[in-house]
């Protein structure tokens, strides 16, 4: 059954028009931000395929912008993100732009500010789920349906095992995990979505390990129900 | 769930004496397992978000981001505040109620994807005109969702849901079945007389075809719910008169996968078919388009 629950079929509670070009597009704007770690001075987005080519009749620039400042996908304010945004202090630059073998509904949201500064690519493939593919250099693949955490770290023997051994000491499983890195012995990137929150200690715990440079904690993004395309 | 075809959805209702909204809220909570008060708290919550809905859209007329539409709830509330209204007063109501839901989702405001964005009037178009007319409590009324959510349970898991998968059929379509089932039990109708209510409605809209303008949730989708709500009403009707649907629902909903499957991939929302393509549809794509780099 690809339905399991009635509020997939009554729900979820959104601000329109559509739940793949909105509400999932304001939650990669939450995971970047999430990512981020907290308000940004600048946001840079470039646009792809049928989001660059309706996306503003979707108010798709409006709901990343919105999910940049940490707003909900039912969260009225979407409508006055930009508004919000200034308020904020936060400059947006959207463009659209080509790229191949990408989906439809894509995206690439750059944030800085406060000298740091993190690259996000993301699609949303419908009913308001998405897929995070890239972060920075890094091909990642996990939607924020889960708890994930991330660990920039050097490509090192015994890395693995040892941000292994920190969660299975706080009692968090580990429901997928990936490694990529960009050469051997260089940095890379383990990306993990686990079954509970990791707690404040275990991400601390895995920061001061030899080797780490960063870690990044993203909760569930924007996930109040299930939902369904249109 | 204890079912997956609207047959087994009906048996299950008459071996246990309940109708089909209440046996959903028990299948929820232990599909869950959360408590059925927790669970009924959520849906009623969904409903305070339609009717919500139904207000502004009706009071504050607003324009949708495009500046494609707007407005038309409006229009058709004050044209049957005149009183020459060919549907009737109340019929005419769950129209206008159904136009200024999509017109909320259109503008960015907050709805209840009723099974989709794109199809989010129908339901709350029925369901708010109807506890007016009948005077219905709340609770009744989440109860009647419960009924509509369990009717489209079975339509999305034995077809589809979504217009790029199944065209408009399988999103204003399943909203008009869920409507016309879900009121005809509030009316008092039988699990099974609800269940024929849903095969009369979907029948009316197999081959609807998904062919948005600019690719937009506009026109025709605000239309179509207002139109769809109407549907709803006539099917409800229809059932508790007594009319059955000579093909099973469960076939009905069958036919609609067989042919949202066949349907080309023009016609489900690609916006590169049907109205879309049309020379007015075209150009206003094109002004969007415009529009767009010129800000």
């Amino acid at each position: 059954m690809r339905y399991r629950d009635v509020f997939s079929i009554i729900g979820p509670s959104m601000v329109g028009p559509s739940s793949s070009h909105t509400a999932g597009a304001v939650r990669l704007g939450l995971t970047a931000r999430a990512l981020f770690g907290g308000t940004p001075e600048e946001a840079e987005i470039a646009l792809y395929g049928s989001f660059a080519a309706t996306g503003r009749g979707h108010g798709t620039d409006l709901a990343i912008a919105a999910g940049i400042l940490g707003f909900g996908p039912d969260d009225e304010r979407i409508r006055d993100a930009f508004r919000h945004a200034e308020e904020a202090g936060v400059r947006l630059r959207f463009r659209t732009a080509h790229r191949p073998n990408v989906h439809p509904n894509t995206a690439t949201i750059r944030l800085r500010g406060g000298g740091r500064e993190i690259g996000v690519t993301g699609c949303s493939y419908g009913g308001g789920n998405i897929a995070i593919t890239e972060v920075d250099r890094f091909e990642v693949k996990f939607s924020a349906d889960y708890p994930t955490v991330l660990v920039f770290h050097e490509d090192r023997p015994s890395m693995i095992a040892e941000i292994a051994e920190i969660l299975a000491a706080s009692g968090v499983n580990i429901g997928y995990m990936e490694v990529d890195r960009t050469v051997r012995r260089g940095s890379a990137l383990t990306v993990m979505e686990l079954d509970q929150e990791p707690g404040a200690g275990a991400i601390g715990r895995i920061a001061g390990l030899d080797g780490v440079s960063r870690v990044c904690a993203v909760p569930p993004v924007g996930r109040a129900a299930g939902g369904t395309d249109a | 769930m204890r079912f997956s075809t609207l047959q087994d959805l009906v048996l299950l209702c008459e071996r246990e004496g309940v109708p089909i909204g209440r046996l959903m809220l028990g299948e929820q909570a232990r599909e869950t397992d959360e408590p059925e008060d927790r669970v009924f708290e959520r849906m009623r919550g969904y409903y305070r978000v339609m009717k919500e809905a139904v207000r502004k859209g009706i009071e504050e007329a607003p324009v949708s981001r495009s500046g494609l539409t707007g407005g038309d709830a409006r229009r058709v509330r004050d044209y049957l505040d005149a009183g020459a209204s060919a549907l009737g007063a109340d019929a005419g109501k769950a129209m206008a109620y159904a136009l200024a839901v999509s017109e909320v989702n259109a503008s960015m405001g907050r709805i209840v994807a009723t099974p989709t964005a794109g199809s989010c009037g129908v339901i709350p178009g029925v369901f708010v005109s109807a506890q007016e007319r009948f005077g219905w409590s709340d609770d009744d009324m989440v109860y009647g969702l419960f009924c509509a959510g369990a009717i489209g349970y079975v339509i999305a898991n034995n077809a589809f849901i979504s217009g790029a998968e199944g065209g408009c059929q399988a999103e204003i379509g399943s909203a008009i079945a869920m409507a016309a089932g879900a009121l005809t039990e509030l009316r008092g109708g039988t699990p099974e007389q609800a269940v024929h209510a849903v095969g009369l409605a979907l029948k009316n809209s197999l081959g609807l075809v998904c062919d948005p303008v600019a690719g937009l949730v506009e026109v025709p989708c605000i239309v179509r719910n207002g139109l769809g709500a109407v549907t709803a009403l006539a099917a409800s009707d229809m059932a508790l008169a007594g009319v059955r649907s000579v093909i099973p629902s469960d076939e009905v909903i069958g036919a609609m996968l067989e042919i949202g499957s066949l349907m080309p991939e023009a016609y489900r929302e690609t916006a590169r078919g049907g109205l879309a393509r049309t020379p007015t549809g075209r150009k206003i794509a094109q002004d969007i388009r415009l529009e767009r780099r010129n800000s």
